[in-house]
């Protein structure tokens, strides 16, 4: 009976509180500029289900790949089981659907357990691969400090979670064996668990009852305290890509990586010098800014990318410039995006619900210039992304911003443009020499 | 002398001719001295195939491609929209360009400013006439030469062209091999993103050394490229290992112009 008012309470709790924090997350997604994404569902929907649900892109590297898919298809299939833990713990039952469900329950938590071993060895390799292989993608600059606790504390808990879970189906095998357990005994003499069955004997056969009954509440709220605890990390964390990877893949841009997107502002400008009939849309007296400053200035989608993102760091290891050595990291470009996004929810948090000017901006305070202009704009990053996450589309907007409202390109690049500008071309030719190489040899 | 057959938009329709194929030459085509020399391969297999196209010549301006990537909207719509102007004036249809960085700003960026055209790349064009019987090719100079093929972004990454440039590499009875970043994985030049136009950042290597060992790692006898910038990185690269005696760094283009004997 209180073990049932602490369960609800903290399943009330955690609930509302990753409700709350979730709410906040989609606030601030939509501080960003209003776009309209509404073409192709069959499309997005079908991407979605290949990229996120079916990680097309992760096989391109097996061995991680595979790794991942351990971890992520356990903790897809373990939230069938906490159907029945969040009954049990309701109800005060134990092992509820055991007896009505009869083979196919066996079936589904022997499942469960297997996979569970598997994602132990998965997360074992990532805690390797970060801490002592040092993977160059996962030991890069960026991630000192916060980023890196971040990811070992999310493998951290996914390996006490499945110790948790042995350490209940262990000993519950050994109490039923008994005929102690508090599972509905059906005379079958043991709960019939892959791994367990084994295992819990193994570890566990020899201590008394009283202990081990001790064992299993422990495996089971810790179990339990692990997702709660799981659930309301991720809004805090990089890890929660394990929900946004879905519609951030529905929303990808389907169109040719090679198409940047024409701005209508400017359009709407030059537009009546070519064609006099074309009546201009926007104001001609509001005040217009050109390209991106501070992450305001960014589409919704460009915002909901950087929520998206892990960190893996498969962009900046394909990264040309990054490769060679440059500040730029694509990485980075999305980490920053995302901390400057959370300074400002916080600063409207703080401040009643309007944003309270922090004399910050992404560009400047977060970005260097000499990251945005060493890009190649090569689409590398946006191939590699596993969730289709477009860092490119940042770094233009930030370009913009520098050459369209403070004029502060590299010096040659404003040579260039005022070439293209008087010459038709980025170097000093002059245009009617254009098609002397006709009659050249 | 060689006499190139390249009539203007301008002279065609004065001679009451409308073209089939607008052939877009490029900046870097029409004023680089190694880039003009694959503006004329490409001449000389239209010249070839009888194909009927012309150039615009001094209407010819910059597509904006450059401006665009730095970030100046103002200048690149400016470009678009005087070009676009020229180009639907003639009523062209089809445009084939000599570069992909013209390849994939007509193609994808103008439309929506009001030019919609058909744009091809020139090794989808050579892959058509091939295709269609119009051009034969023999292997010639290249017949079992190793040839590495490095991938422009703006046609591959950018545009999923990756097939086209491979199929044409293919007739020439050569041994084509491929990097290990290849296709859409391919690594840039270092030229993309207006780097042509600017020092690098620091760092400590420059992109196109980077990429110009990996093709040399495979001792190749030709680098073929698709884009007049690749070929000034790669070319630029291959000096900096002096290995321009052994390897050539080569346009799809000249490949079949020079195996044909053109």
């Amino acid at each position: 009976m209180i073990s049932s008012i602490i369960f609800i309470a903290l399943l009330i709790g955690s609930s509302t509180f990753f409700f709350i924090n979730a709410k906040k997350i989609r606030r601030n997604i939509l501080l960003g500029k209003d776009i309209s994404i509404k073409d192709n569902k069959g499309e997005r929907l079908k991407t979605m289900m290949l990229v996120a649900l079916g990680q097309k892109k992760m096989f391109t590297r097996p061995i991680p790949a595979i790794l991942h898919l351990f971890l992520y298809v356990a903790f897809v299939i373990t939230q069938i089981e906490l159907i029945e833990i969040v009954f049990d713990g309701v109800t005060g039952h134990h092992r509820a659907f055991r007896a009505s469900l009869g083979g196919f329950y066996t079936f589904m938590v022997s499942f469960i357990e297997i996979l569970s071993v598997l994602a132990f060895i998965g997360t074992v390799a990532f805690l390797a691969r970060r801490n002592l292989l040092k993977v160059p993608r996962l030991v890069k600059s960026e991630l000192n400090g916060w980023p890196k606790l971040d990811a070992n504390i999310i493998l951290i808990m996914e390996i006490t979670l499945i110790c948790f879970i042995f350490m209940m189906n262990g000993a519950d095998e050994v109490l039923y064996s008994r005929g102690q357990s508090h599972a509905e005994n059906l005379g079958d003499g043991s709960l019939g668990l892959t791994i367990s069955s084994h295992l819990g004997p193994l570890v566990y056969g020899g201590m008394p009852n009283a202990g081990l009954h001790v064992i299993e509440r422990i495996g089971w709220w810790g179990h339990i305290f692990m997702v709660f605890g799981f659930l309301n990390y991720l809004p805090f964390s990089k890890h929660l890509h394990i929900l946004l990877a879905f519609p951030n893949t529905y929303f990808s841009n389907l169109k040719a990586k090679g198409q940047f997107t024409n701005l209508f502002e400017v359009t709407d400008v030059v537009k009546p010098n070519f064609d006099p009939a074309y009546q201009p849309v926007l104001d001609p007296n509001a005040v217009i800014k050109f390209g991106v400053k501070d992450v305001t200035d960014l589409t919704w989608k460009n915002l909901l990318d950087a929520y998206s993102c892990t960190e893996c760091g498969r962009c900046t290891s394909a990264c040309p410039q990054n490769i060679t050595g440059k500040a730029l990291s694509p990485r980075k470009i999305m980490m920053d995006t995302r901390d400057r996004l959370v300074e400002v929810g916080k600063n409207i948090d703080k401040n009643g619900g309007t944003f309270v000017d922090d004399g910050k901006t992404l560009l400047g305070d977060y970005i260097k210039h000499e990251e945005i202009w060493a890009c190649n704009t090569c689409n590398a990053c946006v191939q590699e992304c596993p969730v289709n996450i477009d860092p490119l589309a940042i770094i233009v907007g930030l370009r913009q911003q520098l050459v369209l409202e403070q004029s502060s390109a590299p010096n040659e690049l404003n040579g260039m443009f005022s070439n293209l500008e008087n010459n038709g071309a980025p170097w000093q030719f002059s245009p009617a020499d254009r098609a002397n190489w006709i009659n050249e040899n | 002398m060689e006499t190139l057959k390249v009539p203007t938009m301008q002279e065609k329709i004065a001679n009451g001719e409308t073209p089939d194929i607008l052939f877009w030459v490029g900046c870097s085509g029409s004023f680089d001295d190694r880039a003009k020399k694959i503006t004329k391969a490409i001449v000389r297999i239209l010249n070839h195939v009888g194909a009927n196209f012309a150039v615009l010549g001094v209407e010819e301006s910059c597509t904006g491609d450059p401006a665009k990537r730095a970030g100046n909207e103002f200048l690149f719509q400016m470009q678009a929209m005087q070009n676009i102007t020229v180009l639907n004036g003639y009523d062209v249809k089809k445009i084939v360009t000599g570069c992909p960085h013209c390849f994939n700003t007509i193609k994808n960026e103008y439309p929506e400013l009001g030019g919609k055209y058909e744009v091809i790349h020139h090794t989808e064009l050579v892959q058509q006439l091939i295709n269609e019987g119009k051009l034969k090719v023999q292997g010639g100079e290249f017949k079992g030469k190793k040839i590495v093929f490095h991938d422009p972004c703006y046609l591959g990454r950018a545009n999923d062209v990756y097939e086209a440039p491979r199929d044409v590499i293919s007739k020439l009875d050569a041994e084509l091999v491929e990097m290990k970043r290849s296709k859409a994985n391919g690594l840039c030049c270092g030229a993309g993103g207006a780097q042509m136009f600017k020092e690098a950042e620091k760092g400590n290597k420059e992109v196109n050394v980077e990429r110009a060992e990996e093709a040399l790692s495979h001792n190749p006898d030709v680098i073929a490229v698709g884009c007049p910038f690749c070929n000034t990185m790669m070319t630029d690269g291959v000096k900096h290992f002096n290995k321009e005696d052994k390897t050539k760094v080569l346009d799809v283009a000249e490949l079949i112009a020079s195996a044909n004997d053109l």
